[in-house]
């Protein structure tokens, strides 16, 4: 690793020459830039109000007024999807974030102390992977009721698992670390071990997976709207809007539900190249 | 082995009482009122407060849980709030359908996704290991439930290739006379070439749909396995005594690479029970995933806990058999 300060050109240089040597890992970090950028410029982008109704000019094909033609009720779809990427990038970041926090405190706690506290929790763990993920998500969001606030908490706790065993894995590797052992030699408490010390250096493969659940939690957010456990209409999400695209497959309106679904298509895609070149950089027998 | 098989069992109590634990906590704290489901809206409070007396519902969660389990172990799953009829018969009528489907979509994923694996390990780095890999990342990014309106559009709508979403067989054709339950099975069976015609188109396009789903994680494995293996000292040693090629790339190195795939086929399993649920939705096609949609829509709790409850211990059991293939197929793994 290089320490020295890097000069603004040259850091672009560097950064230029890691996009050549990674072009499809690069390639997934400009579809989510991109994305990312066009959902924070949804207002200023998008030509419609994506809750305006227009019912003169309902089901029409893309055209150059409605680039990816209009709903059932006359309603723009390209605005729709462009605001669906704040809401659907909102609930992926929400669903990782709580289901990263709460699952890798709980592995790192297991592989700290280990003994009970480890047997206890990785137990519990188990029961949660023992169920096929897309049912008990399911199962979650029936039971709480269909909101974002919901949807969120029941894709969170279904990830939990992976981060806890990840973090416990890395936990038992890292707890007995010369760093560690030095620190407790000066007398600093477990927590502060815990927390100053080890979690620093366990975070790295627990990140990597995260973006990889990015893309899983985005599709099952989807998933769950699709079969009416999610995202409510009219809220324009994608997994909602592909829905209000069904009974008109049959019909030969496609577009109503295939913009929405390629939204969903390319931004798991994006995620699932970064999580896939990030992996392979992290442990180099994967190439 | 006696051992190991019946110590693997006892490690499945906990978990599957775990696991009911959390399916009954959730369909107690669903919205609504169960017993809005099961008496008319007119009847009398004193006649709804009897029918809930009645169906346990005033009693302490713990008890409610009790005769929960009680049931479940004499495979009483509750009666359905919708259909009223027991759920574990409901769970029975539509489980056919749904395990054609599953059946016949992983083997599909299987028998495209394996040759297509090895194939990119053996060209690695060459334009067949790219394709492979962008089948993979697509199969993985494109919701199930999408990539099946898209094929309804194109073989139905526009080529007319295939018949209308509208379940397992035409609707103007009679089922075969059930044997297996399975409907290309049974129709293959009684030599009814009509149905035999519409099943098989009608459950191509939905298996299909899940089976590129399930395609990505499988190729992945395959190719990883394999490249292991190529490079593995007994491959070096096989290619040396003069093996061909062929002899070397599917006895030498993919029997050492099938273990892992074999969890991984199960986990992906998993990942179909799920998926089986949107695509039974855009297919109408009437299996468990229909069912637990139409039950989770009508707080028809009984009928989800028994999905839940039934998927689990199917997922956990095919665990438990991978594992001891592992035993049978792998003598390192005895121990």
């Amino acid at each position: 690793m290089n320490a020295t300060v890097l000069e603004p050109r040259e850091r672009f240089a560097t950064l230029a020459r890691w996009c050549r040597r990674n072009p499809v890992t690069a390639l997934g970090f400009g579809i989510i830039l991109t994305l990312a950028i066009l959902g924070l410029l949804a207002p200023l982008i998008a030509p419609y109000d994506p809750y305006a109704l227009n019912p003169r000019d309902r089901m029409q094909g893309p055209s150059w007024a409605h680039p990816f033609g209009t709903g059932l009720f006359g309603e723009d779809i390209f605005s729709r999807v462009l605001y669906g990427i704040r809401l659907d990038f909102g609930i992926g970041i929400g669903a990782v974030a709580i289901g990263l926090v709460l699952g890798s405190s709980i592995g790192a706690t297991a592989g700290y102390f280990g003994g009970k506290v480890d047997e206890a929790s990785m137990r519990m763990m188990d029961i949660i992977a023992a169920f096929p993920g897309f049912i008990l998500a399911m199962a979650i969001a029936g039971a709480l009721g269909p909101s974002i606030p919901n949807l969120i908490i029941a894709i969170a706790f279904v990830n939990v698992p992976v981060y806890a065993r990840l973090s416990r894995a890395r936990f038992l590797v890292i707890r007995h670390a010369l760093y560690s052992t030095a620190a407790r030699g000066v007398g600093a408490t477990n927590w502060r071990i815990l927390w100053w010390h080890l979690l620093p250096n366990s975070l790295a493969p627990i990140f990597v997976q995260s973006t990889l659940q990015f893309g899983w939690a985005i599709l099952d957010a989807a998933g769950l709207s699709f079969i009416g456990l999610g995202v409510r209409l009219p809220t324009p999400e994608w997994g909602v809007m592909v829905a209000l695209g069904v009974p008109r497959i049959m019909t030969g309106q496609w577009w109503i539900s295939f913009f929405p679904g390629l939204a969903i298509a390319i931004t798991v895609m994006g995620f699932n190249l970064i999580g896939d070149g990030l992996q392979n950089l992290l442990d180099p027998r994967r190439r | 082995m006696f051992v190991f098989v019946a110590r693997r069992l006892l490690l499945l109590v906990p978990v599957l009482l775990g696991v009911t634990v959390i399916t009954f906590t959730l369909t107690r704290i669903i919205p609504g009122n169960p017993i809005d489901l099961m008496v008319s809206p007119l009847a009398s409070p004193e006649v709804r407060e009897r029918i809930a007396e009645k169906a346990g519902l005033n009693d302490p969660l713990w008890e409610q849980y009790v005769r929960y389990i009680g049931g479940v172990l004499h495979g009483d799953l509750g009666d359905s709030f919708v259909t009223n009829q027991p759920v574990l018969t409901d769970l029975v009528t539509r489980f056919m359908p749904t395990f054609e489907l599953t059946l016949i979509a992983m083997l599909l994923a299987i028998v495209l996704a394996v040759p297509l694996g090895i194939a990119a390990a053996v060209w690695h780095g060459t334009w067949v290991d790219h394709l492979a890999r962008l089948i993979a990342v697509l199969g993985v990014a494109m919701p199930v439930f999408w990539v099946g309106l898209i094929a309804i559009y194109v073989f139905f709508f526009i080529l007319g290739w295939i018949p209308a979403p509208q379940g397992r067989i035409g609707v103007v054709i009679a089922p075969p006379p059930a044997v297996t339950g399975l409907y290309t099975v049974d129709s293959l069976l009684a030599g009814d070439w009509t149905a035999l015609r519409s099943s098989v188109l009608s459950i191509l396009t939905p298996a299909l749909v899940l089976a590129f789903a399930a395609m990505a994680p499988l190729a992945r494995m395959a190719r990883a396995g394999m490249i292991e293996a190529l490079e593995a000292d007994y491959t070096r040693a096989a290619r040396a005594l003069g093996f061909s090629e062929w002899s070397i790339v599917l006895r030498h190195a993919f029997r050492n690479a099938i273990l892992p795939l074999l969890t991984m086929t199960v986990i992906v399993y998993g990942y179909l029970l799920g998926g089986v649920v949107l695509v039974e939705n855009v297919f109408a096609w009437p299996g468990l995933g229909r069912y637990v949609f139409n039950a989770i829509t009508s707080s028809d709790f009984p009928a989800i806990q028994g999905f839940i409850l039934y998927s689990t211990t199917v997922y956990v059991l095919l665990f438990l058999l991978v594992d001891l293939l592992y035993v049978l197929l792998d003598p390192r793994v005895r121990v």
